[in-house]
Order: structure tokens, then C-alpha cells, then sequence
């Protein structure tokens, strides 16, 4: 007997072992369940690990998660506490998700990915205080403007449809300008309607502004 | 000793008395209602705004125009000006809305500037939105066509 043979295996060793030990498992067929166990096993395991997949991608999709940190709780959402989409007399009431994620499953994944960026943002302290967010505020409102243009106001449609809009129970002036940029498609929503729920940023050179 | 309560007890009547007064005079004034004057009222209804789009009649020549619409949630600040997004020059013709007026455009020495002048830029300062309600307080203001038909002699000329 060699000394080497009797040193213990280091922690490392150990954890190497049990991983290659776990890799052969996986591997070999197994001789102990039946498959149709194993595929049961499988389809149960799969709506764990989906719904619970499901349920946290939800519960980042919440009004209280969304103002969970300073930078939304007291800039953007302070501001929509005035606005209508927030407090109105049929009391309905459009929170961040339903403007800013897109409801669409892939579309959504692909917006929860972009998010990641934000997180970034947030350990950084890109804008944790009200002069940095003035600075940046321009700039992440035409990230908004642009996702909106680029799909349409899709978001807003989710609930405003052309379709079911009765003009004749608008204002004159909503009325027309309707009938002439919305109905036509010259126009999508965001083209008129910036600044509805939130602040705007410096309008200076932005179409349609002075 | 007795007499100094004697006095003492008259001074409370008579505060009593005049406090009471004060207490039951109703100052009925139309902004105030006939609430007391130590109480308060309760808060006026909130009335909608008159949203009809179409000009109103200026009172006098000079009196800056009212809005004849709604203009909740528009923003006017150092970032923007929702009002020129279809008052400005360039926007009339896609918005079909009144142009800012050419006065506007002046500066305080009475130079025309290419866009609206920094000093008319906050619109509100003049010109507001009407709410549909019954004024609290009556206006005897007489427009200068009534006064003046009503002082020529033969009648409105």
C-alpha cells in the first residue's frame, strides 16, 4: 500500500465522481422503472417544471413586482397614479404589463429577455436618482415609442379596437381625428397619444412636437 | 368676595350671549352657501368640462379666447407643449385647430421670432377651459354692443 492510496479524496474528487456517477445514470437504460413509468414520470415532472416556469414569468408580470424598486415606484408609476389608465370612473385599470409587455407568449419572452438589461441597469444604478433618470428619459421613452410604432400600439388595441370605437360617443375633436388618421391607418395610436401615461421627456425634435 | 363672583358670572353671560350670536349668523354669500362661518361647507360637485370643439364668443375684443374643449392631462412644461401639437403653425393643417395668433410670435421688443415666443409658451395663463356649471356668484358684465344700444338715444342704430 502507497501513502497516495490513502489520503482521502478531496472535495473536488468527490463532487467529479458523483457528477460522472450521475452523467452514467442518465446514460444507461434503466433495468429498475418501466418505461411507462419513466414517461409518466416525465409528463408529470413537465407540468411542474412548465407551470412553475409559467407562475414565476407571471409573477413578474405584476404591478407590485414592476414597482418593487425605487426607480419605478417613484418616477414612472407616480406618474400614472394621475392619469387616467390608472384611477377612472368605470374603474378599470391598465397596470405596467398590460402597456409594457407584449401578451403574445414568444413576444413576451423575448421582452422578458430585453428586461435582463434593465436588472443590469438597476444593480448599476443607471437611474436611482430623479437627475439620472432625467437624463435617460428620453432615451428609454423612444425604446417605447419605437416598440409601439413598430407593432402597431398593439398594446393598446388589446383593449382600445378601432373596431368597437363608437365615434359618435367621442368628443367632436376625437371624433375627427379618428375617423381621418386612426380609421384610415395613416396614424397608429402612439403617434398622437405619447405622454398619456407618464411624463414626457424633452419633446424637442420629436414629430408632431414643439 | 361675592361681588367679584357676580362679576365674573355676568362676564360669562354676556361672552356666552355674543359668542352664541356670532355662532348663529349665517354669512350667505354665493360662493359660500349658509354654511357658518366656523364651520365647512360641503365641497362643491366637480362638473364636466365643455367639450364641443366649437369657438366661443369672446366677450371683448381683447379677452383671449377660451378653450372649447377638455384639455386633462395636457402636458405644458419646459419638455413640451401638448397645445401646440395642433395649435402651432405647421400642425393646423393635419389638426384643422386654430392657429396660435401671429401676436404670439413676438418678442418683448416687438420682434417677430420663427415660432412661438418663450414669454406666450404656458397657454393657460390665459386661455382655460369652460366647466358647465352655474356660477356661484351673478356677473352683470354688459358687453360693449348691449351698452351701447342701450344708451343711444333712438334705440340701437
Amino acid at each position: 500500500m502507497s501513502v497516495r492510496d490513502e489520503t482521502p479524496p478531496t472535495r473536488w474528487e468527490r463532487a467529479r465522481g458523483f457528477v460522472i456517477d450521475l452523467w452514467h445514470v442518465v446514460l444507461r437504460p434503466s433495468s429498475v422503472f418501466g418505461l411507462g413509468v419513466l414517461v409518466l414520470a416525465g409528463f408529470v415532472a413537465g407540468i411542474i417544471f412548465w407551470g412553475g416556469f409559467n407562475t414565476a414569468l407571471e409573477l413578474t408580470n405584476t404591478e407590485k413586482f414592476c414597482t418593487g424598486c425605487h426607480e419605478m415606484r417613484d418616477n414612472v408609476f407616480a406618474e400614472l397614479k394621475t392619469t387616467i389608465h390608472y384611477s377612472n370612473r368605470s374603474g378599470v385599470r391598465a397596470s405596467c404589463p398590460d402597456c409594457h409587455v407584449p401578451h403574445n407568449w414568444t413576444d413576451k419572452i423575448a421582452r422578458k429577455m430585453q428586461a435582463s438589461n434593465e436588472v443590469w441597469g438597476h444593480l448599476f444604478g443607471r437611474i436611482d436618482t430623479p437627475d439620472k433618470f432625467r437624463d435617460h428619459r428620453r432615451e428609454l421613452a423612444q425604446h417605447e415609442w419605437a416598440r409601439f410604432k413598430a407593432n402597431d400600439s398593439l398594446e393598446c388595441r388589446n383593449c382600445h379596437s378601432a373596431a368597437s370605437m363608437d365615434t359618435t360617443r367621442q368628443s367632436p375633436r376625437a371624433a375627427v381625428a379618428h375617423q381621418r388618421y386612426l380609421f384610415t391607418a395613416e396614424k397608429t395610436c402612439i403617434d398622437c397619444h405619447k405622454g398619456i401615461a407618464h411624463h414626457l421627456p424633452d419633446m424637442r425634435g420629436v414629430p408632431g412636437w414643439q | 368676595m361675592n361681588r367679584q363672583v357676580l362679576l365674573w358670572a355676568l362676564a360669562a353671560i354676556f361672552a356666552a350671549a355674543a359668542s352664541s350670536a356670532l355662532l348663529a349668523q349665517s354669512v350667505s354669500t354665493g360662493l359660500r352657501g349658509a354654511t357658518p362661518l366656523n364651520e365647512e361647507g360641503p365641497a362643491a360637485q366637480m362638473t364636466p368640462w365643455r367639450n364641443t370643439a366649437e369657438r366661443e364668443k369672446r366677450n371683448y375684443p381683447e379677452q383671449p379666447p377660451v378653450i372649447p374643449h377638455s384639455i386633462e392631462g395636457y402636458q405644458i412644461d419646459l419638455n413640451g407643449n401638448k397645445c401646440l401639437s395642433c395649435h402651432a403653425r405647421a400642425r393646423t393643417s393635419e389638426s384643422q385647430a386654430p392657429m396660435v395668433s401671429i401676436t404670439h410670435f413676438m418678442d418683448r421688443e416687438g420682434q417677430f421670432l420663427a415660432s412661438v415666443s418663450p414669454r406666450r409658451f404656458f397657454c393657460t395663463e390665459c386661455h382655460v377651459p369652460q366647466q358647465v356649471t352655474t356660477p356661484p356668484v351673478t356677473n352683470d358684465f354688459v358687453d360693449i354692443d348691449s351698452l351701447l344700444s342701450r344708451t343711444a338715444p333712438g334705440g340701437p342704430r
